[in-house]
Formats: C-alpha cells, structure tokens, sequence
C-alpha cells in the first residue's frame, strides 16, 4: 500500500506551527518564490486546472475552471476573497487550517492572485472565530514584515496586500455573494446570479472566491504538480479532503483522507466507531444541509462526489454527522429547521416564512400536538420553497426535511393522532 | 465627539484597510462595540459620518448580524451551542445547568451584570462539542463539572476587575 498523503494537516496539533519561523523552517513560501520568478500566471492556473481540484466549501465546481472564468477588463481591479465564514453545522475543518496553518493559507493566497492578477485579497472570516484570526491575523503581519507580501512580494516586482475582515454572526454570509455585500458593508443578502462574481463582484469588480480549505492546496499542486494531486483520490474526485467527523462517535476530530475512502472506514477507523458500541441509525455525509444516509446506505457508500450523488446526497462540506440507535430523528430535524429558520436573511418570503413553517410544524408533531396531515403539509411547505428564491439555503432546509421524512417515515407518523375511524 | 483621538485613529486605520469607505463599516462597529461593550447612538452616528453613509443604513447593517449588541450586557456573554452535533454531545444539559447555576434562562443577564447567557448556533466546534464561547474564547467538551469550575474562575475575576465600565 502507497503510503498517506498528507497536503493539509501535516502540521495539526503542533505548538508553534502556525508561525513564519516554523513555516519557512518546513520549506514554507519556497513553491510561492518559485512561481512567481519562473512561472507565467496562465501556467499556475493550468497547474491548478490539471489537478482537477473542486471547490472544498460545498458547491464542489472545478477550481481552475472557476479561475479561468475572472473577467480581465483593462484598467478595472480584481479580487480574490477566500471564504473562511465556515459555519455549516457539522464542520470545523477550515478551523483547523486557520488555527494551525495560516501560513499555507497566505501561501495559497499568494499563488492565486498572482494567477489571476489580483492586487488585494480579503479573506473573510466568521466573527465567533477568535484563536483562528488570532493566528491568521499574526501570520498576515509576519508576511508583511518578512516581504512576502506587500509592495515587493518575496523581492519580485509583483504587490499583494491581504485584508482580513471579520464578519458579525450570520450563516448566509457563507454564501459567496452575501459575503460579498457583507464585505461591502452591507446585510448579508445574496445576490441574484447572473452577474457572477467573476464578472461583476466585490465592488462591482471581477472576483473569485474560494474556501479556505481549495486555497490551502494550491501550494502543495504548484510544488508537486497537477498530476500528482489528480493520481490521488479518484478519477473525477481527485485529491485529498479534510472530513470533519462529529456526533456519536468515540474519536470525533478532523481527518484527512483521499476522496473515494468508505463511509464505514472513516466512522470506524478515523472516528473509532459508534459511541458506547451501539448500533448506527443514521448518518449526515456532508454537513447538516446534504440528505441523510441510512445505516444500509452507509454500507457502501464511498465519499466522493460521484457516489453520494447517485445515493441522492451531496459531498457538500464533507462534515459527517454520526448518530446512534437512540437518536430521535424528529428531534434531529427539529433541531436543524430552528437553525435554517433562524439563518434564513429575510430577503426571499419562501424561505423567511417557509423555514419557520417547517420548523413550527415539526416542533409541534415532536410534541405530539400534530394533526393527522402534518407530513403532507410538510411535504408541501417544502415544495412550495424550493426554486423560489435567490440563494441555495431554502433549499438547505428542505432538502434533509425530506429525507429525514421519507427514510424515517414512521417515526414522524408514529407521533401522528391517529385518523378518525381508521 | 464620542471617542478619543487615539481611539478614532483606530477606526481611520480600519477605514484605510478598504478600497472604498463603507466596506469597513463591519470593522468599524466590532471597534466601537470593543470600546463601549456595546454600540452606542453616538457611535453609530460617530461611524455614519466617518464612512460618509446614512446613519439609518448603519443600524440596518448591525441589526442584520447576531454579535453586535445595542445595550449593555453582562461582563461575561456565555454563548452555548446548541445546533445538532452539540445537541447530540448534551448541550441540553450544560444549558440547564448553566442556568441553574446563574438563576437566569438563557437569553438573560444576572442581576450584577456579571454574566448574560445565550443559546447560539453552531460555532464549528463541532467534533469537541458540547460546548460555548465565553466573551472571545472557546471551552470544549464540557461538563457540568467544567462549568462550575469555569463560572468560579470567573466570579474571582470579575470580582477582582470590578464592573464592566
């Protein structure tokens, strides 16, 4: 067997790793120094092109492609935001970057806009977050002092300035073009799409945005190649990710594996299986918005973007969330709905009211108080939300609403009055 | 004139981060509510006019995000996470007992301004959960024993600090 790769957490849970001295002492900025002096920015995005690396926030589109879409209008700026607003429930692995590595972050940053020609980037950080912009904040100012930004970034011609701007509490802002108006200070409204944010964007200008976790690659594909990060993993889902695993399990933490590993593998081996040595119910694959996966689903499953497709879900933040026999799915949905009904912005009324509804309607069926077509209504509520609105996080809410009832049904019926005369 | 010259470089420095003015409202208000503890009218006024925008669009903004307070609270804000992974880990049972403890329900502020307690939405501490954020910090898989420890740790403090000015 080939041995691990490890391209993101090499250096998690190590004191000091997230300082310059410990950086550079690992060869930290060397690939940057490279790229900049021997490589065109076009061949840094084929680099990146070629790795067939996909977007680690959610979505899961194609980095390079994304790349190759930034408009280039002579005179106009262009920016690149990297999206660290991380807060899809069942995911704390950009966490884990930002806290131990802020370095291959910036590192990261610096290969990027100078693919893309960027002058100025922010990095968009969610405002709960403290020791995480502690650290990356600190490592922005050593660049700074150490010349790998600024005006002469590592003694090239080329200029960089990094922002990082803190966010004040709000899940939509995730979404990249809330964050784009909450950058502008503004709500965090999503925006209607098109325009996209590689033609119009930040301040009306050309920009890309990217997670936290699709940057922090970019170091390890320039200094080892596209081909090397797409032999790992498997064909149309290259490279390696970092799986957030929480709930019942008995080692809950972040680890990296190479896209195409088992479900079961990771519960078990990385996550040392179920809690207390009881049985599995169900599992979220990809954080608390992608379908829930039942234990005969698991089975089988693989985690690459393919596989949970074809099993009706999505990879999403790759955040997993195990749950042991005891687990009442109704208070799981319940849960979940509170969350989407109190993130919802406002902006659209399917999903302002509509998540509300949901979630009254479940709260009141888990509290036996339901009416015989609570389920149907449900049902309904859902389809009437879905399609209606500028951003994804209606669709956020019903998307597990439906498979928490249509995988769980009886445990929702069972708290259901029975029909008169049946 | 609600801040100090000093204070006032510190949110002219902010405003120069930006390529344009009111894209450093967020960072302006975080300044201000460190300051105060919370976001005053004369900040918010102090904030419109430095970023030359209507006053009316800076409460607009501020309202919309969940950490920027208009009144003053407790000294010590203990924010618990009560989203799935958390409640799956006893979050339930670390929110009652903290409320026990304090003779407070979540949402409220003790009678000597020490602490105010919320139930929040996942802090991505998923994996170490359950857990909550006191002030700027983080304390992870706790129990109730931890909570006890913590609210004593906290009591000597605030005590020895006096009230929040």
């Amino acid at each position: 067997m080939a041995p691990k790769v490890k391209i993101l957490s090499n250096y998690f849970g190590i004191d000091q790793a997230w300082t310059y001295d410990f950086y550079t002492g690992h060869g930290g900025y060397e690939t940057a120094k490279k790229v900049l002096v021997e490589k065109q920015p076009d061949e840094v995005t084929a680099e990146v092109k070629a790795s067939g690396l996909r977007g680690r926030g959610g979505a899961g589109f194609p980095a390079g492609m994304k790349w190759s879409f930034l408009a280039k209008p002579e005179g106009v700026p262009r920016y690149l935001t990297v999206n660290a607003d991380e807060s899809e429930p069942g995911t704390f692995k950009d966490r884990a970057i930002l806290e131990w590595d802020p370095h291959m972050l910036i590192e990261g940053i610096l290969i990027a806009s100078y693919a893309l020609g960027v002058h100025q980037a922010f990095v968009y950080i969610r405002g709960e977050f403290h020791l995480p912009e502690v650290h990356l904040s600190q490592a922005v100012e050593e660049a700074y002092a150490k010349g790998v930004i600024g005006e002469k970034c590592l003694g090239t011609d080329y200029k960089l300035d990094i922002v990082v701007h803190r966010g004040a509490g709000a899940y939509i802002c995730g979404e990249e073009t809330a964050l784009l108006e909450s950058l502008e200070g503004k709500r965090g409204y999503p925006r209607l799409k098109p325009p996209f944010p590689a033609v119009s964007g930040l301040f009306g200008c050309p920009t890309i945005i990217n997670n936290v976790e699709t940057i922090a690659n970019v170091p390890w594909i320039l200094a080892n190649g596209g081909a090397a990060y797409a032999a790992l993993g498997t064909e149309k889902s290259p490279g390696t990710r970092l799986f957030s695993i929480s709930g019942h399990v008995n080692k809950p933490g972040v680890y990296e594996e190479e896209l195409g590993i088992p479900l079961m593998t990771l519960i078990n081996e990385n996550g040392g299986g179920v809690r207390g040595g009881k049985k599995l119910k169900a599992v979220i694959p990809g954080g608390s918005s992608t379908p829930v996966l039942t234990p005969t689903e698991c089975e089988t499953i693989t985690m690459d973007y393919e596989a949970l497709a074809a099993a009706g879900t999505m990879f999403g933040s790759a955040g997993i969330i195990v749950m042991d026999e005891d687990t009442s799915m109704v208070e799981v949905i319940v849960n979940l709905l509170h969350f989407y009904a109190h993130e919802s912005c406002g902006q659209c009324s399917p999903c302002r009211e509509g998540t509300g509804w949901l979630h009254r309607t479940m709260k009141q069926l888990l509290k036996g108080q339901g009416t015989a077509d609570d389920v149907e209504k449900i049902l309904d509520i859902a389809n009437q939300m879905e399609g209606r609105t500028v951003c994804p996080l209606a669709a956020a809410a019903t998307m597990p609403t439906r498979s928490y009832l249509t995988k769980f049904r009886s445990e929702f019926e069972a708290l259901l009055p029975k029909l008169a005369g049946v | 004139m609600p801040f100090t010259s000093e204070q006032q470089t510190r949110f002219e420095k902010a405003v120069a981060k930006y390529p344009h003015k009111q894209a450093a409202l967020l960072t302006c208000l975080w300044i201000a509510q460190e300051i105060d503890g919370y976001i005053t009218t004369a900040a918010m006024e102090y904030i419109a006019q430095l970023l030359e925008i209507p006053p009316s669009h800076v409460i607009s903004v501020l309202t919309f995000y969940s950490m920027y307070q208009t009144e003053p609270i407790g000294k010590y804000h203990i924010q618990v996470c009560h989203t799935l992974s958390c409640a799956l880990a006893g979050a339930e049972k670390i929110i009652s007992h903290l409320e026990n403890r304090l003779g407070i329900e979540a949402g409220e502020t003790t009678e000597d301004q020490l602490f105010t307690l919320t139930r929040v939405e996942c802090l991505a501490s998923c994996g170490t959960g359950p857990m909550c954020q006191v002030n700027r910090s983080f304390h992870e898989n706790l129990t109730p024993e931890k909570i006890d420890a913590l609210l004593d740790t906290l009591k000597k403090e605030g005590a020895a600090h006096g009230p929040q000015s």
